[in-house]
């Protein structure tokens, strides 16, 4: 049984300007261990996915239209409503980008990490606020008793992300949810807190979520990676497979966009023209296809999910939404991994 | 590239310094004796973490700071210590600022329109038609559209207002651009468009800049030289790819070592490089050299003495500085 599963899941919002459809189609699951990479531009929905199982979005005006989660074979999205307060903390640990603006400027950061523990887990102020101190030199904050008293604004950058991994931490949960967690540091700070999740993971086996934009973070940190766009995964497999074998015409859109750090024989950057669509009216066809360089008549009809053979025996399936995966194209797509 | 360091400097920083006093008698070293020159047709690239005075020197380099000490040459002129109104005026044609974040650097009370022809109105002697086709011809040249001159901020997405930061800088034709971060608020794929587009302009108009940025990869791929900044000095300065792939100082060493590859299979077989501790404050700092406390390769002469920057051999690839007692004890 999985530890997380989440199966076609749609969210909208409803605004002035309309219905934006935001998630549409997202399934994955998440076993202990394990560190499952959700990669796309901003406004794909990477975000949105995993705010609905935890209860962080905000309903209305959001609504999940359809779709299941359950954690360990429980439902903790039934019928469109989730008692947020029941899953988040105890079970799910999340930490967000900007570690400024997620703390309470006016509670002492040991009050913040002792919170949890008073609601989820009923331990008395005094020993939750022992535990929080614990839990800072567990994040290897240097003299963790003093710096429970500060407030979050005599806390740099990275002590602050120190400090939020130390709040999710802190009911033990079976999975962290990481939402862009080192967008706004330096790569030196985001080496450390990189370097402390493998560390914490690989103390107490949780599962990590890691919503990130950064292809260099993802190789870093995952085993499994999802590739969404417009709402949908357009691509999902084992890291590798999703590096060295790339099946979908965005996932080598992102690639070639990037430079490749070779010292000889570089490449000119490829950037993807365009903008995604817009998601008050998402296309009938693939989300893609307006920026696809492959892109063909079967686009202006949905593209089914097509399962593509390992190169070699992997525990991820390797699948692409993608047309050109289909028997009957003969269309030479340069650098598509068919699987053959 | 290396040549090019050798002709006449456009741009040419001496001793340039930038102190902010934040009373009680103390002084933030934002920027301290920063030499650097900058060939025409040149990129440079400036690279550091967020608190090391990268921005700080930008701003100062073109006059949005008045200088503490130091001065600026540009085209062997002395540039003023302190801009007054009409310095600005005199200088607007020839230096420009494209800025980090193209939410809050764009009035959001003005047309497109307005903004882009803002420079035209105050620098030029342009009006009306002909004024408002310059404007057209260089929202095309970005990729915008003319049609998009009646619009406000609000209705376009980060790429495209920072194409819109773009044109406003680039509409009087400058020499010199201090690019401030001008992609880090957008995503990848749009990254890349905005990158090409700045290298054509480069290109076509033959623009010198100062390419400001965190992420070394982009650093490394846009400019000719790098130049690294560590709490508000230059530690090392050469041509890009050689600072990149062989770096000397052991904060380069360490900075890049933390830069994450979009490789899986070079990612695991990587040790990890993670630098101790954080950036010192810049209020009063220490004597020596300022990232001795975290310095793997720490002597006990760093604690106590400075070290300038001075030219090393890079087997053969040009010009290297670096500011390390590693290096001049070799010497």
């Amino acid at each position: 049984m999985a530890l997380l599963e989440v199966s076609d899941l749609h969210v909208e919002f409803d605004t002035y300007g309309g219905t934006v459809h935001a998630v549409r189609g997202v399934d994955f699951r998440l076993d202990e261990g394990q560190t499952l990479a959700i990669v796309g531009e901003s406004g794909c929905g990477k975000s949105v996915t995993v705010q609905s199982f935890t209860g962080l979005i905000p309903m209305p005006p959001g609504r999940i239209v359809r779709g299941g989660a359950t954690l360990r074979g429980h439902d903790i999205l039934g019928g469109g409503r989730i008692d947020g307060k029941e899953v988040r903390g105890r079970e799910i640990g999340m930490i967000f980008q900007d570690p400024m603006t997620s703390l309470n400027p006016t509670m002492t950061i040991g009050d913040q990490i002792a919170e949890p523990l008073q609601v989820h887990a009923g331990m008395k102020r005094r020993t939750a606020h022992a535990r929080a101190v614990e839990l800072l030199e567990m994040t290897r904050i240097p003299e963790p008793a003093k710096r429970a008293e500060q407030y979050p604004f005599e806390f740099s950058g990275g002590m602050l992300q120190r400090a939020m991994i130390a709040m999710a931490l802190s009911c033990e949960p079976s999975v962290l949810i990481a939402d862009e967690p080192t967008t706004a540091l330096d790569v030196t700070i985001q080496a450390q807190i990189l370097d402390l999740m493998v560390d914490l993971q690989r103390e107490n086996g949780m599962a990590i979520a890691l919503i990130t934009h950064d292809l260099g973070v993802v190789a870093r940190m995952a085993d499994e990676v999802l590739v969404m766009y417009a709402g949908q995964v357009v691509e999902r497999g084992s890291v590798d497979d999703v590096f060295y074998r790339s099946a979908h015409p965005y996932t080598l859109g992102l690639k070639a966009a990037m430079p490749t750090n070779q010292s000889e024989g570089e490449q000119d950057l490829q950037p993807i023209d365009g903008s995604p669509p817009d998601l008050f009216a998402p296309p009938e066809g693939c989300g893609y296809a307006a920026r696809c360089p492959f892109a063909m008549e079967a686009c202006q009809g949905p593209p089914p999910v097509y399962g593509i053979r390992a190169a070699a025996a992997d525990a991820y399936d390797h699948e692409s939404r993608c047309w050109l995966h289909h028997e009957d194209c003969d269309i030479a797509a340069e650098g598509v991994h068919k699987g053959e | 590239m290396s040549e090019a360091a050798a002709e006449t400097p456009l741009v040419e920083m001496r001793g340039l310094t930038r102190h902010f006093r934040i009373g009680r008698g103390e002084v933030v070293h934002a920027v301290d004796d920063v030499s650097l020159a900058i060939a025409p047709r040149e990129i440079v690239g400036l690279v550091g973490e967020s608190g090391s005075g990268k921005s700080t020197l930008g701003k100062t380099l073109i006059g949005l700071h008045d200088k503490t000490a130091g001065e600026v040459i540009y085209q062997g002129q002395r540039m003023p210590d302190r801009y007054r109104p009409v310095d600005f005026r005199r200088y607007a044609r020839d230096m420009q600022m494209i800025f980090q974040d193209p939410y809050s650097s764009l009035n959001p009370r003005m047309t497109v329109g307005e903004i882009v022809g803002e420079g035209l109105r105050l620098h030029s002697d342009l009006r009306g038609a002909e004024a408002r086709d310059t404007v057209a011809s260089w929202l095309v040249r970005v990729g915008l559209s003319p049609d998009h001159m009646s619009r406000y901020p609000h209705e376009f997405s980060g790429g495209q207002r920072q194409r819109i930061g773009i044109a406003r800088a680039l509409v009087l034709e400058p020499e010199f651009v201090v690019c401030d971060e001008p992609i880090s608020a957008l995503d990848v794929s749009v990254q890349a468009q905005v990158v090409n587009l700045l290298g054509e302009l480069k290109a076509s108009l033959g623009l010198t800049m100062l390419f400001i940025a965190h992420d070394l990869s982009m650093v490394r791929y846009v400019s000719d030289r790098m130049a690294v900044m560590y709490l508000g000095s230059l530690v090392e300065l050469g041509a890009a790819n050689r600072v990149f792939f062989a770096p000397k100082h052991p904060y380069t060493e360490l900075l890049i070592g933390s830069n994450p590859e979009p490789d899986p299979v070079s990612e695991r077989s990587r040790p990890s490089t993670a630098i101790r501790g954080e950036i010192p404050s810049p209020v009063n700092v220490p004597p020596g050299c300022r990232f001795a406390n975290r310095c793997p390769k720490v002597m006990d002469r760093c604690r106590t003495e400075a070290p300038e920057l001075i030219p090393v051999a890079d087997e053969g690839h040009g010009h290297r500085q670096v500011a390390c007692h590693l290096y001049d004890a070799a010497a």
